[in-house]
């Protein structure tokens, strides 16, 4: 047990020093090998632009149209992935049609779609909202699928014996079933879409986070470029934990 | 079509065939298959359809055309070079990532102190959206094929380590046990008893890191590019040119398919003695 512990200890150490060495590393290249500040800026330098976007507020406006955009596309993706996907798994028959279908789709990288997205929709939020939605629909509707398509037919049948209604039977024994697969495939389905509307951001459009940080960096601007990565990292990190956290609640109750 | 379904005349020879149109729904019934290629037809009559009558055909093309200007989007001077780049990209960035993804899988996994020290950090390097340091790559490696193939490998890599190291985790500790035991030496246990427990994951890796490879290659095209195929999609966006941009997307989407395909064959292929 102590052993253990030690040996715990001895990691995250391990762990501090790396990170630490890292940033050391960073400092010295910057302030004394004479990397160039365009390449690589000060990290004091960016911790200060990091301060100064938060202290002024400046990134509001930019992380409104982002999260807006994924709030748009995952509430457009989540209600329909579910309800077609619970359409699909009412019968064995459609799930051997549509199953195999939806995944062929899915294993295509879609963000080919892109030029045609913006071709179609323009460089406004709504091709950034196209691509999110197609991007985290198939992971939502194939779980949803999977999880009241596979739901052991012995409980159902035994439910129905009892006389249970169809929303009874939907409400006590589908949905806690299906729950912990369907609340995995909107996780997933919620971290595609940020990805990909951060990314379709960087490629092509006005505003947001991914545009502002193509902004910075075609003005040179590279300290707070940087800056904008930490931020940007940050918020990424911040929503999906959030995610996580709520699956692993929804699992529990 | 005409011709009867075999369970049809077994079971009725003397009654007259049912009318086409039952035959026909219960072919579809029995094989799902059909009914599946029907859903896919369908939809490609709706696009040509839609794309016919009803859309501005500045912004979409039938499926036709597309099809027919699949010889012209080869002919276009530039793209078989475009593509030929491309795929060259993928295959260096997925050849880079396996064998990196490999040796860092392998010395993070096989220790139990680097495992519990290194891993925590490349599960964060991991979730961290890297397209947020896309300009980064660009700024350092140009725009040309380095960047796409630094951004290829920074996407393909780290589901490659993550799947090996839990490869390398799961084999049972009575197998190495008993192998040690007998006197096998490290070597030894390396050659029969690691690595063919590692086969299965070490696929599995190779398909997930064939999707990030994808992702990230065509990622760095499409944000910047001079010779590859980015540089076509955006040149046929920005002419409004449909009926071309679908054709590339077409022939883009059939290669990663394609190389899907390959590396998942591969993992059914030799993840398969694990359950017989």
């Amino acid at each position: 047990m102590k052993a253990g512990r030690r040996d715990k200890a001895v990691s995250r150490l391990v762990q501090v020093g790396f990170l630490v060495g890292l940033l050391a590393l960073w400092y010295l290249a910057t302030t004394r090998w004479g990397v160039s500040r365009i390449l690589l800026p000060n990290p004091v330098v960016v911790y200060h632009q990091f301060i100064d976007i938060l202290s002024t507020g400046e990134f509001w406006p930019d992380l409104r149209v982002t999260l807006t955009e994924l709030a748009v596309a995952f509430a457009i993706s989540s209600t329909s992935g579910i309800a077609l996907g619970y359409l699909i798994s009412r019968s064995q028959y459609l799930i051997r049609v549509f199953e195999p279908l939806m995944a062929g789709i899915y294993s295509v990288p879609i963000i080919l779609f892109l030029p045609l997205y913006v071709l179609f929709f323009g460089l406004g939020p709504a091709s950034k909202i196209a691509l999110g939605t197609t991007i985290s629909f198939f992971p939502i509707v194939l779980s949803t699928i999977a999880g009241f398509g596979y739901v052991d037919r012995m409980y159902v049948v035994a439910a129905r014996s009892m006389g249970a209604s169809n929303f009874q039977l939907f409400r006590h024994v589908l949905l806690p079933a299906a729950m912990p697969v369907i609340l995995t495939g909107l996780r997933m389905g919620f971290t595609v879409a940020l990805l990909s509307i951060l990314g379709s951001e960087t490629i092509a459009s006005l505003a947001g986070l991914g545009h502002k940080i193509v902004h910075l960096a075609e003005a040179m601007e590279m300290a707070r470029m940087f800056a904008y990565i930490v931020f940007a990292v940050a918020i990424a990190a911040t929503l999906n934990t959030l995610v996580s956290t709520l699956e692993a609640r929804g699992r529990r109750s | 079509m005409t011709q009867a379904h075999p369970v049809a005349t077994s079971k009725a020879p003397a009654l007259p065939a049912p009318p086409l149109g039952r035959r026909l729904k219960r072919t579809m019934l029995r094989h799902p298959g059909i009914a599946r290629l029907g859903v896919v037809a369908a939809l490609f009559v709706l696009w040509e359809i839609a794309a016919r009558y009803w859309v501005d055909p500045m912004f979409i093309s039938p499926p036709s055309r597309v099809i027919g200007s699949l010889d012209a989007v080869f002919n276009t001077r530039g793209v078989p070079a475009a593509l030929q780049i491309t795929f060259w990209e993928l295959a260096v960035a997925f050849a880079m990532s396996v064998a990196i993804g490999l040796v860092v899988g392998l010395a993070v996994g096989l220790s139990r102190f680097s495992n519990r020290t290194f891993m925590p950090i490349i599960l964060l390097l991991y979730g961290t959206p890297q397209v947020t340091i896309l300009p980064i790559f660009i700024l350092y490696f140009g725009i040309g094929p380095a960047s796409k193939i630094a951004f290829g490998v920074s996407h393909g890599i780290f589901p490659i380590i993550v799947t090996i190291v839990a490869g390398v985790q799961n084999i049972k500790p009575i197998l190495m046990v008993s192998a040690r035991s007998m006197g096998a030496s490290r070597w030894q246990i390396f050659r029969w008893v690691i690595f063919p427990h590692m086969i299965p994951s070490f696929f599995a890796g190779m398909r997930l890191g064939m999707t990030g490879v994808l992702l990230g290659v065509l990622l760095a095209e499409l944000y910047v590019s001079i010779a590859g195929i980015g540089y076509f999609t955006t040149l046929f966006t920005q002419n409004f040119d449909p009926t071309r941009l679908l054709g590339l997307i077409s022939i883009l989407a059939a290669m990663a398919i394609v190389l899907n395909e390959i590396v998942r064959r591969a993992e059914v292929y030799y993840g398969r003695w694990q359950h017989e």
